[in-house]
């Protein structure tokens, strides 16, 4: 009898305890005082692991930002790496509050997965890798070869796009991670690694011959690449949002992690002194403290210096700003003014 | 006799009140599981997730590189999910088949009395089933991968056998007019074949004198479909394989991620079918073979019509476990880019649609059901060799 009563109890009981996710992540990280943020497996320059196994890239700057402005401290940060496969269901089901994985912004992405895309920390293309002994100079000689892709990804339909287009015949092994995929390129199995063009010169640090591989001039496609929230928690969307404009709003009005002190003390330009958090409305619309954007700048930097250390002239992948210049330079990244 | 009265009765009947609990509980569970449901989907409407099956219709538009169907760019997330469920089935079955024929081998070497071969048959047993099975799929990819050459410098024999580092190359048969005749001819010697069999064994039930079959089943085999090959004009054209360009074109190709996916899961389960090999020879008792042997049969049949079919009332239930979950194995496919249905369907698919829920549904009833049929098939050839006590 009582068997019974509880074979019937226990089903209810659990049904009744399944609830909606709830939608207050700025809450909830406070709470915690830590942000979970999901990056990629390893990708370097954009977010990989150190000898001493801390989180480095500008992805990883992103999360570090976050954790800046919400929590005082950018190393508040808890990391969780996702494949592409694994990535878009961790941030829906909350398991991670924010994704800056190089994810490209796309309207099916954008519109059916309960996702929102909160900027653009990288504008990029996919482009081709291929071993210079195979003397190919452009992607349309490419017909009837065999290509490397990481699964998942968009490269993996903008390949099939681009050969339908052009009326030539192609193979894709797919691979689980960037990492095998690199390997089984490194390895002979195909004639042509394809990725976005920040990621071919991420993993080409990788090979163990890295000028053996040559990456071909041409970009068969656009990928705007940016941090993602779950849809339905506006609060937490401009955090995100915020977060990233203030690093580039830093950058065009040349506050640095060096110079942020001195220009808070001494700085006359309005909109310096809104940037870093003296006049204005500060934190209070974003529900954050009145020094979020100083400990942006402090602890992580500005967009310029981020994208230096981690991918451009400070850093082993030597990436040029091109369309990640800032407007007044030729480039197309652009922040909203705070104010 | 009240109303109530024959409540209190029906009540008290163990029968009736067994059955009402059981009515109760199904029906709880399928309140539960309704409920559950109707809350995932709330909740995904909530979230502004598109949920339902109408993505199966769209088109896919990305690349398989092992399809058994016909299957491009253009085909639907339906078609992906045929050519995943084929791939799957392809590498369970192939997997099954070679692990069962090595384990056995493997598991009667590890019995035999010459010391080297059954000492060689351990450490392959110790050895391989030790290791973590990922482990072994990516060792004989990657070894596989680098051992061989690049198209262009490909192994060969002749012009019709290739094989470099993107796999082996062999010449694709594609039937001609008068194939078909020469099919059915074929299946009919193989008819003919059985029924010389049966007809051997009644005839050794009645007489006791073994009929010589195996030159006469030969000769069926082979005389009718040679005859009809050759008065049919030799109906099959043989593709041959060429470099073209970066790769080979033509002919037939049996790709490197099949081939290490196989090797892996074939040794790997192989090594435990070995013991359970083993352990079914050894539960049959000794006695049995040295009647065998009294009776003046030569150690092979002793081992064919004595041995094994009492070793595999032991060995089937095993056996059935370690079909199962090489079927489950073969998931690690997506580790190294064979397409089976983990990689396609649950991998590329989910992530291009972003249906998660509806895919990983689809995907566990797929191996619910082919190892629920795996279960069955082999639990009828259970009942089968059982003891048949009288």
């Amino acid at each position: 009898m009582n068997k019974c009563a509880i074979s019937i109890m226990v089903p209810l009981l659990l049904m009744m305890s399944v609830v909606p996710i709830i939608a207050g992540t700025l809450d909830e990280v406070k709470k915690r005082d830590t942000l979970v943020c999901g990056v990629s497996t390893g990708l370097p320059g954009f977010s990989s692991t150190d000898e001493k196994g801390h989180w480095k890239g500008l992805d990883v700057d992103g999360c570090r930002a976050i954790a800046a402005a919400v929590l005082g401290d950018a190393g508040k940060v808890k990391y969780v790496p996702l494949n592409a496969k694994e990535r878009f269901t961790a941030l829906q089901s909350g398991e991670v509050d924010v994704l800056v994985r190089g994810t490209t912004w796309t309207k099916h992405r954008d519109t059916s997965l309960g996702l929102n895309f909160a900027g653009v920390n990288y504008y990029d293309g996919q482009g081709f890798m291929v071993s210079k002994k195979l003397g190919i100079k452009s992607a349309k000689e490419l017909d009837g070869g065999i290509f490397c892709v990481h699964a998942g990804t968009t490269s993996e339909l903008n390949l099939a796009d681009y050969f339908a287009k052009n009326n030539m015949k192609y193979e894709a092994i797919v691979f689980d991670t960037h990492d095998q995929a690199a390997k089984g390129f490194e390895a002979g199995r195909c004639d042509c690694l394809t990725a976005d063009q920040s990621q071919l010169y991420a993993l080409r640090t990788h090979l163990s011959k890295p000028y053996d591989a040559m990456i071909l001039k041409d970009i068969i496609s656009k990928e705007p690449l940016g941090p993602v929230v779950r849809q339905g928690d506006d609060a937490w969307f401009n955090v995100v949002r915020w977060s990233f404009f203030a690093m580039l709003n830093a950058d065009e009005l040349g506050v640095t992690s060096a110079n942020v002190d001195a220009m808070r003390k001494r700085s006359v330009n309005p909109a310096i002194r809104r940037l870093v958090g003296l006049d204005g409305d500060k934190g209070q619309s974003l529900g954050l403290p009145d020094d979020w954007s100083y400990q942006i700048i402090k602890q992580v930097g500005n967009y310029a210096e981020s994208f230096r250390r981690n991918v451009g002239s400070g850093s082993s992948l030597k990436i040029e700003r091109g369309l990640n210049a800032l407007w007044k330079d030729g480039g197309i990244q652009y922040a909203p003014p705070m104010r | 006799m009240s109303k109530s009265e024959a409540i209190a009765r029906w009540w008290n009947q163990g029968r009736n009140r067994a059955l009402l609990f059981q009515v109760l509980l199904i029906l709880g569970t399928v309140l539960f599981f309704f409920l559950i449901g109707a809350n995932a989907l709330g909740n995904l409407e909530q979230q502004g997730i598109t949920s339902g099956f109408a993505f199966l219709s769209q088109k896919a538009g990305f690349g398989i590189i092992q399809t058994l169907v016909s299957y491009n760019e253009s085909s639907t997330y339906a078609r992906t999910f045929l050519v995943g469920l084929l791939n799957t089935i392809l590498i369970s079955v192939l997997g099954i088949i070679c692990a069962t024929v090595l384990g056995f081998l493997v598991g009667v070497a590890r019995l035999s009395s010459n010391w080297l071969i059954a000492k060689l048959a351990a450490i392959y047993i110790e050895i391989f089933r030790n290791l973590p099975l990922l482990l072994q799929v990516f060792f004989w990819y990657f070894a596989v991968l680098r051992a061989l050459p690049l198209p262009r410098n490909s192994l060969h024999i002749g012009n019709w056998f290739f094989l470099n580092i993107r796999g082996i190359y062999i010449p694709r048969p594609l039937p001609e007019q008068g194939f078909a005749l020469l099919g059915m001819i074929f299946l009919m010697s193989i008819a003919g074949v059985c029924a010389l069999k049966i007809y051997a064994r009644k005839y050794q039930e009645k007489t006791g004198t073994e009929l010589p079959i195996l030159s006469a089943s030969l000769a069926i085999f082979i005389i009718p479909s040679a005859i009809t090959w050759f008065a049919t004009g030799r109906p099959l054209y043989w593709e041959l394989p060429s470099l073209q360009g970066l790769n080979f074109k033509g002919g037939m190709v049996v790709i490197p991620e099949l081939a290490a996916l196989l090797l892996a899961l074939t040794v790997y389960t192989s090594s435990l079918i070995a013991e359970i090999v083993r352990s079914g020879i050894l539960s049959v008792s000794h006695a049995q073979t040295e009647a065998a042997r009294s009776l003046g049969l030569p150690q092979r049949k002793i081992l064919r019509l004595v041995v094994i079919p009492q070793a595999m009332r032991v060995m089937i239930p095993q056996m059935t476990s370690q079909y199962l979950n090489l079927v489950k194995n073969s998931s690690l496919a997506t580790a190294i880019g064979y397409p089976d249905l983990v990689s396609v369907f649950a991998g590329t698919s989910l992530n291009q649609t972003g249906q998660a829920i509806e895919i990983i549904a689809m995907t566990m009833a797929v191996y619910l059901t082919i190892n629920l049929t795996i279960s069955w098939l082999m639990n009828q050839y259970n009942a089968r060799v059982l003891l048949q006590e009288q």
